[in-house]
């Protein structure tokens, strides 16, 4: 089959490989119909996140059609069913998965000695990802593998097509659960750093949980003018102060919840030289993320506030303020997302016509476009926001 | 470090059959190759720079040599980060001072003149390609590169922004969970 695989830093190939087969009762095999590309993906494609080997095959959002399953999965799933593939790959039966914990999952990490010794405890397996959550092969390919298909999978109707499900397996739930960990009150101010796909995502989440008002920060202007028409107040960072603008907006106090959509490449520049600084230690192995925007999160966050981290950090991260997060009350929440957690709520949303997530989709290529598309996603190209891919 | 080295692919994963086109243009692989030079040339420079003084009769000027080393260490390093342009450019500039310090030691009393001229010849060669590079990263990464979109008619919301904050505020079992870390309900399945 084709796919796209990981050659090292900034090399993603479009190869051919052998096909996947069904390796544990469990298992089922998926037909990709459509799959793509994700910022944390972008993070693998620039080698910021580590234990990747050459030959990975990338992407963990996907969907499309079982055409074989294994002789465990016992009626759960057939062949012919059309799913979603969450990326965290759950048993469905440990204690985490039971408390709906899913990202947490404390089976469905084959390398869980790994993940053990690098994260204390490891988490859940992850596609195309990191050895560190398991080194499944990804579904940016004809097909993939889905390990724990019985659990694993969102089951998702005929008659709504790919664009509108698709992202229900990571960047809707993501931005949800983004929101729902600021446990949004009517009076909040709910500011956004990052608009691109899991911003968009958090931004509507809020709207549709009640928040007040939503500021949703970013320098792209393409990316600020579709987070306006979501309902959010656009604050161009490299126009204007963030933290005037959020304390000007919030009568002088501070957002109440703060959600990061960045990550660990908060954007490098000269007028915020923190940036800088990461970005050497970073190239010296110092310090392994950027995290300019949790910074100013926890400076302008109201005090009894929350900072809600969706974008994803790898390891260790230089001058977090513990002081003002400490004295200043503040909650932090954080957490791959537990996909299955939220997804018969979202499928239902998008089934009554609420949200339409196939807003953010800007470009529809071949997965054969695929490594052009990195580069073009990458670097913010193009008008680019999502890409989607069809097998 | 050590956990790192024993990752190992399992064993039933895809295998590789035949490799296709990369994201690498020939421009990001020509960078790749002047970075992994100037590393190499910058340690060359900053471990031996006694050996190169005097292979070009540059007899105590080891100091600037090993300033240069560390400039293409530098440069070099950048070259291979996601930053390359930046590293590149370095490399460039880099190049007028090698080409300038080295034509100041090709007067006809440096007895190691013809080593001087080769080593010229060597830096500009390299800074044709350094150049080269330069143009095609920066050209191929620039942002503005494709079209400019407006997207300010993308709600997602099918019934517009009002609908969705009207629904929102009418629905305050979904606002406020005492719990939000408690799961909703178990996987559908
Ligand atoms: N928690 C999860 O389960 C989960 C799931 C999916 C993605 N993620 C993570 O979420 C993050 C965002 O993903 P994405 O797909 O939207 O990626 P993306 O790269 O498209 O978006 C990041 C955005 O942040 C902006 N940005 C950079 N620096 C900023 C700053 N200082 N202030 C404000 N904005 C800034 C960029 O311009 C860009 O628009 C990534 O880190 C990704 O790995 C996490
Ligand atoms: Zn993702
Ligand atoms: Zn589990």
């Amino acid at each position: 089959m084709r796919a796209l695989v990981w050659h090292g830093k900034e090399d993603i190939r479009y190869d051919t490989v052998t096909d996947p087969e069904i390796e544990e009762p469990r298992d089922a095999i998926v037909k990709v119909t459509s799959c793509a590309i994700c910022g944390s993906d972008l993070h693998l494609f620039h080698n910021f996140i580590p234990a990747m080997l050459p030959g990975d095959i990338m992407g963990h959002e996907m969907m499309g059609e079982v055409v074989e399953v294994g002789h465990g999965v016992n009626g759960k799933l057939k062949k012919g069913d059309r799913i979603v593939v969450p990326f965290t790959i759950i048993c469905g039966e440990c204690d985490q998965c039971k408390s709906g914990n899913f990202s947490l999952c404390e089976r469905s990490n084959r390398k869980k000695e790994l993940g053990d010794t690098a994260y204390g405890h490891a988490a859940a397996g992850l596609f195309g990802y990191t050895h560190l959550t398991g080194g499944y092969p990804g579904g940016q390919a004809e097909y993939v593998r889905v390990p724990f298909a019985d659990a694993t999978h969102i089951k998702v109707p005929e008659g709504i097509p790919d664009e509108q499900l698709l992202f229900l397996g990571d960047i809707f739930p993501t931005g949800w659960q983004a929101a729902m960990n600021c446990d949004i009150q009517p009076t909040d101010t709910v500011a956004v750093w990052g608009c691109g796909p899991v911003g968009q995502m958090a931004i509507r989440s809020a709207i549709l949980l009640g928040a007040k008002q939503v500021v949703a920060i970013d320098c792209l202007s393409e990316r600020l003018g579709m987070a306006e028409a979501g309902g959010a107040i656009p604050l161009n960072f490299e126009e204007e102060s963030v933290i005037d603008r959020l304390n000007e907006l919030t009568d002088g106090k501070g957002p109440e919840k703060c959600i990061d959509a960045v990550g660990l490449e908060s954007h490098i520049t000269m007028y915020q030289p923190d940036t800088v600084l990461d970005r050497a230690k970073q190239m010296f192995m110092l310090e392994n993320d950027r995290p300019h925007a949790l910074r100013e999160m926890i400076y302008v966050c109201r005090p009894g506030g929350t900072i809600s981290i969706a974008g994803v950090y790898s390891g260790l991260s230089d001058n977090i303020p513990l002081g003002q997060l400490m004295n200043k009350a503040v909650t932090i929440r954080t957490g791959q997302t537990h996909v299955n957690r939220w997804t018969d709520d979202l499928l239902r949303r998008i089934e009554e016509g609420q949200i339409d997530p196939s807003f953010v989709i800007t470009h529809t290529v071949a997965l054969a476009d695929g490594p052009e598309m990195y580069k073009t996603f990458a670097d913010k190209q193009d008008s680019c926001i999502k890409v989607v891919m069809r097998p | 470090m050590s956990i790192f080295s024993k990752i190992k692919r399992s064993k039933g994963d895809p295998k590789i059959l035949r490799s296709g086109p990369s994201s690498l243009s020939s421009g990001d692989r020509l960078a790749k190759r002047l970075g992994w030079l100037g590393i190499g040339l910058g340690v060359a420079q900053l471990v031996a720079a006694g050996s190169i003084t005097r292979a070009l009769g540059m007899e105590g000027r080891e100091g600037l040599v090993r300033a240069y080393g560390a400039r293409e260490l530098a440069t070099g390093m950048l070259s291979l980060s996601t930053e390359k342009s930046l590293g590149l450019w370095g490399r460039v500039a880099g190049d007028g001072l090698d080409i300038a310090t080295l034509a100041g030691e090709l007067d006809r009393y440096n007895p190691k003149r013809a080593n001087v001229a080769g080593a010229l010849a060597l830096v500009l060669g390299v800074s044709v390609l350094d150049l080269v590079a330069a143009l095609a990263t920066t050209a191929r990464h620039r942002r503005s590169q494709g079209k400019q979109v407006s997207y300010r008619d993308r709600s997602g919301f099918p019934h517009g922004v009002k609908a969705a904050r009207d629904a929102g505020n009418r629905a305050p079992a979904a606002r406020s969970r005492p719990e939000p870390s408690r799961p909703v309900a178990f996987p559908a399945g």
